[in-house]
Parts: structure tokens; sequence; C-alpha cells
């Protein structure tokens, strides 16, 4: 029988924050109260630190299997829990393509063996996703799929993005839509504007996301089915998604901290850390993002965590491997960028990084109360430092935040009511 | 003597080196019409070409420009190199590092290639064309034949017509320009006009009249074909009745007015036949600035 008490940390769920202590038992929560004095148990002194329910990403590439050298579930894990996050969904753009049940087993697995948070497998929406076929949804959802998706590129035709709409319905879950026309991208490296005249790379211009966007909010709409939308980066997407809501479409949106922090001024020097599909927009955009965050538009923060070895990384602009590997910056630079820098509550973060996430993939998760599993992030807001990626536990380290001062720490997290990570170690 | 290690592009070379440089190349300029070709300036030096594009002009520009200055020059072309083999950028760099190279030129599809290299060698790096990012010996090239026939840069009016998008010519020209005082005026279909060009200083035209009206230089730039096969333009008839330059649009320009053009030519595209051989065409003319400017480039880069 394993105890463990936090005490005194200010707790936020996404609808108050309170000071207490919390005592965990056997993995749930079984009492939140001020002055719980136990023997005889593991004690975290959470004075003066906030306790978050554990953060959950919905868009991670673990890479494994068949990527290992970018990442692996292992260390895809740790530098989950470095980051406050107890669930991480992961995307099926691996090698083999995960588009069947085997793939999904062989991913719950293998996270339960390494068991540091929880992993959700997406489902490909389309076998090799290929945009030809349907995937085998219901088998890879028995398995524990919890959505599906072509990530990487869009479902490739409209009629096809139907059916999975349709298909994946009937087992209770949704298409998480990667959003783009490939034929106004092209062989696009950046987005499309000064800079991208600037430094004489092709361009991608916002449109090639936001008539990706329009594309599956009217399929949804016509059908009456649910629609994700990933990694919103223009304020034209933030605009459809606001006006979709307002008609009644069932639509949900996640961004990524790059799309609140950087601009594309960021690829003057042509760091590929800052090569990232789509790509880093205008100020204006990153504006409407926060603006969308705020009024309720983008309803969760992913990290579209896309880790990346060196060799990928150490070319030519254009040749070079997209993204950013994101877990353990993300709350970082969510609390910094939003909440310090425009104002949002930790409630509103919760909500976000937490709350939202769960709720979109119907796991459970998202708030702090007695009888809910012990999934905890343990943060200190006054915690000043500096972004090192050689600290990170992830095999990627192409992060363009790597040097920058940040607000925010992860301090300790908690899953099942274990402690996973605290104070720079990790606790297998 | 010039504070970076390397050219890469005008973007970030200050004015005061941009004279220099040009300041360099009317010597050698005036050396090379006298017939030397042979100054001590890179004698011990070596020089390596190393191009992943096809280039005739200035590949051959740079290496006489070493040679007429007793530099060791050899080349290296994508095809039969070990880049074939798959060899990064950077793991070339440092093998041509490693035979004692002092100064490598690359030209590469990729802009922001030659940054690259520069980042991972000790050699200094020469930018002769990437992607579509800079060509800046192409754009002193031309500031050094502007500047021979018009005395000084500042308060001219250059019209640039043709392919801006694709065009690092245009791109080192307008950086180089506009430092220099110079307007630049733009002309092209809007498939092949850069989205915040303007940003930099030039003035996109809406008309070849707008453009032309006036201007001391008339620079046109090489279609290249295939572009139509992206759908970026119909024929190539079509561009030249609407976006080419013949001598009765010359006669919108300034009296005293030049036509330039970076070459190759397409001849009958871009420019009337009639256009690339008028007296006032100085085409010929910045082939010869080009081997002076290069010679001003490599001397004051390897000058310690």
């Amino acid at each position: 029988m394993s105890k463990l008490l936090i005490k005194n940390g200010t707790i936020v769920n996404s609808n108050d924050t309170y000071v207490s202590d919390i005592l965990v038992e056997n993995g749930k929560i079984v009492k939140i109260d001020k002055d719980i004095s136990i023997s005889d148990c593991d004690v975290i002194d959470a004075t003066g630190k906030h306790v978050l329910p554990g953060l959950i990403d919905l868009h991670v590439h673990l890479r494994e299997p068949g990527l290992e050298y970018k990442e692996d579930i292992e260390s895809g894990s740790k530098a989950a829990v470095h980051g406050g996050f107890t669930g991480i969904a992961c995307m099926p753009n691996t090698k083999p393509v995960c588009d069947n049940a085997v793939t999904v087993g062989y991913i719950v697995n293998r996270a339960k063996e390494v068991g540091l948070c929880k992993v959700y497998p997406i489902g490909a929406a389309t076998k090799g996703l290929d945009g030809a076929e349907l995937a085998e949804i219901g088998k890879m959802k028995k398995l524990g799929a919890v959505a599906v998706s072509d990530d990487g590129k869009p479902v490739a035709t409209g009629q096809m993005t139907r059916l999975v709409m349709e298909y994946a319905a009937d087992f209770s879950i949704k298409l998480h839509a990667h959003c783009e026309d490939k034929s106004l991208s092209g062989d696009g490296v950046v987005n499309e504007g000064k800079y991208s005249t600037f430094v004489g790379l092709k361009g991608i211009p916002n449109v090639s996301e936001t008539a990706g966007v329009v594309r599956e909010i009217a399929i949804a709409e016509n059908f009456n089915k649910e629609v994700h939308i990933c990694h919103v980066s223009t304020k034209e997407s933030v605009d459809a998604i606001r006006q979709a809501k307002a008609r009644g479409v069932k639509v949900t949106a996640e961004t990524c901290p790059h799309y609140f922090t950087l601009t594309d001024e960021a690829i003057v020097n042509f760091d590929t850390s800052t090569k990232v599909n789509p790509p880093l927009r205008a100020e204006s955009d990153r504006l409407a993002i926060i603006e969308g965050l705020r009024d309720g538009t983008i309803d969760a923060i992913a990290t579209d965590h896309a880790p990346h070895h060196v060799d990928d990384k150490r070319v030519e602009y254009a040749y070079a491997a997209f993204g950013i590997t994101g877990l353990e910056t993300s709350f970082a630079l969510s609390y910094t960028k939003l909440v310090k820098e425009n104002g949002f509550t930790m409630s509103k973060l919760v909500k976000l990084m937490s709350e939202n996430p769960a709720k979109i993939i119907n796991v459970d998760g998202g708030k702090i109360e007695v009888g809910e599993c012990a999934d905890l992030a343990i943060v200190d807001l006054g915690a000043d430092w500096v972004v090192d990626k050689t600290k990170f536990y992830s095999k990627g380290k192409n992060t363009p935040f790597d040097g920058m001062k940040v607000s925010g720490q992860v301090f300790a997290t908690v899953f099942g009511g274990k402690i996973v990570y605290k104070e720079d170690k990790i606790y297998g | 003597m010039l504070s970076k290690k390397d050219l890469l592009g005008l973007n970030d070379v200050p004015k005061e080196e941009i004279e220099l440089i040009l300041d360099t190349a009317v010597n050698m300029k005036k050396l090379l019409k006298q017939g030397v070709k042979k100054l001590p300036n890179l004698q011990g030096k070596s020089v390596i070409t190393l191009f992943y594009e096809n280039s005739t002009r200035t590949r051959m520009s740079f290496e006489l420009a070493s040679k007429f200055m007793s530099a060791v020059a050899a080349n290296i072309s994508a095809s039969s190199s070990s880049v074939a083999k798959g060899e990064t950028l950077i793991d070339t760099g440092k093998t041509l590092d490693s035979m004692c190279t002092d100064v490598i030129i690359i030209r590469h599809p990729v802009g922001g290639a030659p940054a690259l290299l520069a980042q991972n060698v000790k050699a200094s790096v020469i930018n002769a064309g990437d992607g579509m990012n800079e060509h800046p010996s192409q754009g002193l090239l031309d500031m050094l034949t502007m500047k021979e026939r018009f005395g000084e840069l500042k308060g001219l009016k250059v019209a640039i017509v043709g392919d801006i998008k694709h065009s690092r010519v245009a791109k080192s020209d307008i950086f180089g320009l506009t430092k220099m005082g110079a307007e630049v005026n733009l002309f092209a279909p809007s498939t092949l006009m850069p989205s915040g060009i303007d940003s930099f200083g030039a003035k996109i035209c809406s008309s070849r009249e707008e453009a032309l009206s006036g201007a001391n230089v008339v620079m046109g730039l090489r279609l290249q074909l295939e572009r139509m096969k992206g759908g970026l333009f119909p024929s190539v008839a079509e561009y030249h009745e609407f976006y080419g330059i013949n001598d009765s649009h010359l006669k919108l320009a300034d009296s005293n007015a030049i036509v330039m053009h970076p070459g190759p030519v397409n001849r009958g595209v871009e420019l009337s036949s009639s256009a690339i051989d008028a007296d006032v065409s100085l085409i010929n003319e910045q082939v010869k600035s080009g081997v002076a400017v290069r010679m001003a480039i490599l001397s004051l880069l390897t000058k310690k």
C-alpha cells in the first residue's frame, strides 16, 4: 500500500484555485484537506508551488517503432514527465505506420513497461497514411487508439475525409486533422512573406493551412460529425474555427507553443531548428492565436513534439526535416507567454493543457478531485530559467528555444500516485 | 580589408565595404584593360569552386580571377564528386578545409547553404549564388558597371524587369543599390513577384511604363523556361508581349539609359535582340566587370 502526501500546494483546477494538502493512496486521490497529517508515507513539500492536474499532450511523435534513432517510447516518456505531462497521444507516422491493431497494441504495452506516463496511440486514418483505404479503425480503437489521423499530411481527398469522419464516429473516436492544401504548399519550407523573400527560401502561404481547415469544417458540418483541427498556425484558421463554433459545428482545435511564441522572423539565420510544418507565421498570426486561445476558439495546447536526430537538421534548410521538439519547453513557454505576458489565469492554462485535451480524446484526467487518478504536475511559477537543450531527456535536441529565458518550471510529476520526476531526476 | 571572413550576401555588407570593393575593382579593371593578367595578390593561396548547379560565366570568371592573381585554383562539380554519393555539405566543407583551402566559392540550389558552409569551415566562403537568396558578386559587378558609366550610384534609377521571384541577382541588386542610395523599380507578372519585396526598399510597379519611365538603367532578368511548366506564365510569346523589353520601351527610359542583363540571355524573350545588341547595351561590359569585381573580392578577403 503506497501513500503519498503533497503538502501545502496551491491546487489549480479549471474552475478554482486553493491551498491544500493532497493525500494519495493506491494511485488515487483519497483526501484533499488542510493540514493532513499522516506518518509513514512519502511527502512532497509543495509550499509556494502550484499543483496542476497532469498535463496531457494531444500531439506527440514518439518515433517508435522504426525511427528509434530520433526518439523512442522510453526517451519520449522521460521527456514527457520532465515537462509535467502524464498523458501523451502519439501520432501514427512511424515505420511501419501505426495503421493496425498490432502496432497500437505494441505501443500501449511498451509504454506500460516504461511506466512513466500514459501513452495514447492515435491510429492512422487510412492504410499507410496513403489516403486510399480506411485503416482498421475499429480494431485499433479496441486496442487503445484514442483518435485517428494521417498527420504529417492531410487525409488525401475530401471524399476520404468524409468516410473517415463517418466511420470513426461509429467507434466514438474522431479525426485529428492535419489541415493543408498540398498544392498551395508546393515545396515550400517557411512561411510565405517578407522573410521568405528575404532569405530566398520557398514559402508556404497561410491559405495552404486555412483551405484545409475550411474543408474539414465543411465536411464535418455537412455530415454532422466531429473533427479536431491540429496545430493551428494562421489568423484565418482561427477565424474559420471561431465562425464554425458559432454555427454549432462540432469542431475542436489545438495550437502549439511555437505558434504563440515565435514568428517567421526567427528564420533569418537559416537555423533549421525553426523549420516546422505548418511554418512559424507572422506577428499578426501569433497575436490571433493568442486571442483564439483566450476566447476558447482554440481548445488546447499541444506540442507537436517532433524529435529529430541532429543529422536530419544539420543540412541545408530546404533539406532539413520539419519539426520542433516540444515536451520539455511547453509548460514554461505557455506560462511565460500566456499567463505572464498575456494575463491568462492558471485555471485557464490548466483547461488548455489538461482538462480540454482529456475531453477531446475522452480519457481520464484534467482535474484534481477526490477519487481521481493521481496524475499531477507540481510547478514552481517563481523559477526563472534558461532553456538548455543538452538537459532534455528527449533524443531530439531540435529546438529554437535553446538559450531562451523562461519562467515557470516543473518541480515534480506524479503519475498513478508515484513520483516519476522530481528536481532533475527521473524515477522509473 | 573586409570585416567578415566570408561574402555571403550584400544584405550584410556595410556600405563602406561595398565602396572599398568597387574602388578596388575599378583598379583591377584598369589593369585588365592594360592586358595585365598576372598579379601576386593570391600567391600561395588556394581557391576551390564548389558548384552544385550549372554555371559557365560565374565559375569561369572566378577561376580566371583567381589565376590572374596567382592562386592555385581547382573546381568541384556536384555531379563528379562524392556529393553524388550523398556526402553532406558540412562534411564536404571540412574535407576541403583539411586540404588547406583558403577560399571556397559555392553555388547551391538552396538559400542559406553558403552560410551553413561558412559556419563550419575555416576557409573564406564566397557565395556564387544560393537558391533564391543572393548572388553578391553579380550585384557588385552590376554596381561597378553602373558606377563606371554614371560616376556614382546615388540617385540612379534602376528598373529591373523579369522573374524577380526566382532571382538571387535581383535580391543582391536591391540590397546593394538601395544601400548605395539608388532607386530600384521592379516589374514582373504577379506570379513572378515575391511577396514583401517592397519592404526592402524597392518599388513594385504596376506597368512596364511606370517601371521604365526615366530610368537610367534597364535591366532584364533571365526567364527560366521551365517556369512555364509550373504554370507561372502561359507562353514565351505572351511573356514577351506583355513583360519583354524592346526598342520602343527603351524610349521611355532616360535618354542616357543603359541596358543590362546578368546573362545568359533568351533573345526575344526578356529582351528583344535589338535591345541586346544596341549601343547602349552593356551586357558584355558586365562580364568584364565580373572578372575585376571577383579579383577585388578575392584579394580583399584573403588580405591579412
